[in-house]
């Protein structure tokens, strides 16, 4: 092999070694002569989290709302990111809830006065995984966990096999009908990386949901962590989701 | 021991195995993007493309930061901490240029659709049965929504 790209090759992977992933990308622009337009969030340092407080759910569908019209998600029914869930428990058949979810909770939910049943509402979205099995799948690598533990997807690398959507276990992916590509919640990361709490987040009227992040230790989410009794879904899944839920009920799945 | 005097078939091998190598290692070279494996086994300008998406909801600080008489009248009432956008919709196009008017939310139909009764609903949340009782009017009338009262 020539010297040039022996050095190439060492400069290439001392890089990838020596620096974290984000400043390996903002090494290039480095070396560009470009510092200012390098990306400053530093992906590394974040560890997203989120959590849903569900007895503070009123079940308005501001978040289901808001959702769509952040990500410019099709408004027809079964194309949700987040979506809002009523539970249903007769007393005397635990095992069986009745859940209705009337197009996500997008317009709200029926009126009901029905006595003597519990019943409570679940806001979902995506777990962010931390193994998530959806990524696992992916044939081609168009669905990955960013160095801030964010599962995203490669709309322009993806090639609509469908494979992932049969993958989640909480069923949180879509096929976009107008890519035909799949489709996810990003934990609005076009907001978060610029500092701003997601759509959902920045519209709950009773603060149901809070954005954490958990490297960093300031956050008021250690705290409410370690005060409070929170699971997540399907546990039993082990994709160690970071989406934490507060007072949920075990019926729920 | 004898030399080893029959060789060609080896070669014709060896030329093969270059042969597919260089196959290989070209249409390698021709289909899997430049920034594939940067961070990990995806493209690492999906995470920009992602990240460029644009703002439609401006969030709270953009809002208070040129109405803050308003964050003024809803301190300490049950409306305090509710985002601005949660009822008057997404102002990122407002926020950024005051031009484009904020949409006034109809009062009926906003309180409405967090404070229909529901037994769903977190106990001591306040519902209230908007056929029995209010009239025709507006909400508003009665409460104002940046400062409600019973």
């Amino acid at each position: 092999m020539p010297a040039p790209d022996r050095r190439a090759f060492l400069l290439q992977t001392g890089k990838l070694i020596v620096l974290t992933a984000s400043a390996a990308a903002a090494w290039d622009y480095v070396v560009a002569g470009q510092p200012e337009n390098a990306p400053d969030y530093d992906a590394s340092a974040h560890w997203w989290a989120m959590i849903i407080d569900v007895e503070r759910c009123i079940g308005c569908g501001r978040c289901v709302q808001a959702c769509k019209a952040e990500n410019g998600v099709s408004t027809e029914p079964s194309y949700f990111r987040t979506w809002v869930e009523r539970y249903e428990i007769d007393p005397a058949d635990p095992e069986h809830p009745r859940v209705e979810s009337p197009n996500g909770g997008y317009d709200g939910f029926p009126e009901n006065t029905k006595a003597g049943v519990k019943t409570f509402f679940v806001p979902k979205l995506c777990n962010h995984c931390a193994d998530s099995p959806c990524v696992q799948v992916c044939p081609v690598g168009a669905t990955f966990q960013t160095p801030d533990g964010v599962v995203l997807v490669d709309k322009e690398y993806c090639l609509g096999c469908r494979y992932c959507v049969q993958a989640c276990p909480y069923g949180c992916r879509y096929i976009d009908p107008e890519t035909h590509t799949a489709d996810k919640c990003t934990l609005c990361y076009h907001r978060i990386t610029k500092g701003l709490q997601t759509a959902c987040v920045e519209v709950c009227p009773t603060g149901a949901r809070y954005l954490g992040d958990l490297k960093n230790p300031g956050d008021p989410i250690h705290e409410f962590l370690r005060t409070h009794m929170v699971q997540v879904l399907k546990p039993q899944m082990a994709t160690h989701p970071k989406t934490f839920y507060n007072g949920l009920d075990g019926a729920v799945r | 021991m004898a030399p080893f005097r029959s060789y060609e078939h080896l070669l014709r091998l060896a030329a093969l195995f270059a042969v597919g190598a260089t196959l290989f290692l070209g249409l390698r070279w021709l289909l899997v993007p430049s920034d594939y494996g940067r961070f990990g086994p995806y493209r690492a300008a999906a995470l920009a493309a992602n990240q460029a998406r644009p703002i439609v909801y401006a969030g709270q600080l953009a809002c208070v930061d040129c109405h803050s008489d308003v964050a003024e009248l809803r301190k300490t009432n049950a409306h305090e901490r509710i985002g601005c956008e949660s009822c008057h919709g997404p102002l990122a196009a407002h926020a950024a240029d005051p031009a484009n008017a904020a949409i006034r939310p109809d009062p009926r139909g906003t309180c409405g659709v967090c404070h229909v009764p529901d037994v769903a609903k977190p106990r001591g949340f306040k519902t209230v049965n908007f056929a029995e009782h209010a009239e025709p009017g507006s909400c508003t009338s009665c409460h104002p929504a940046h400062a409600p009262k019973l």
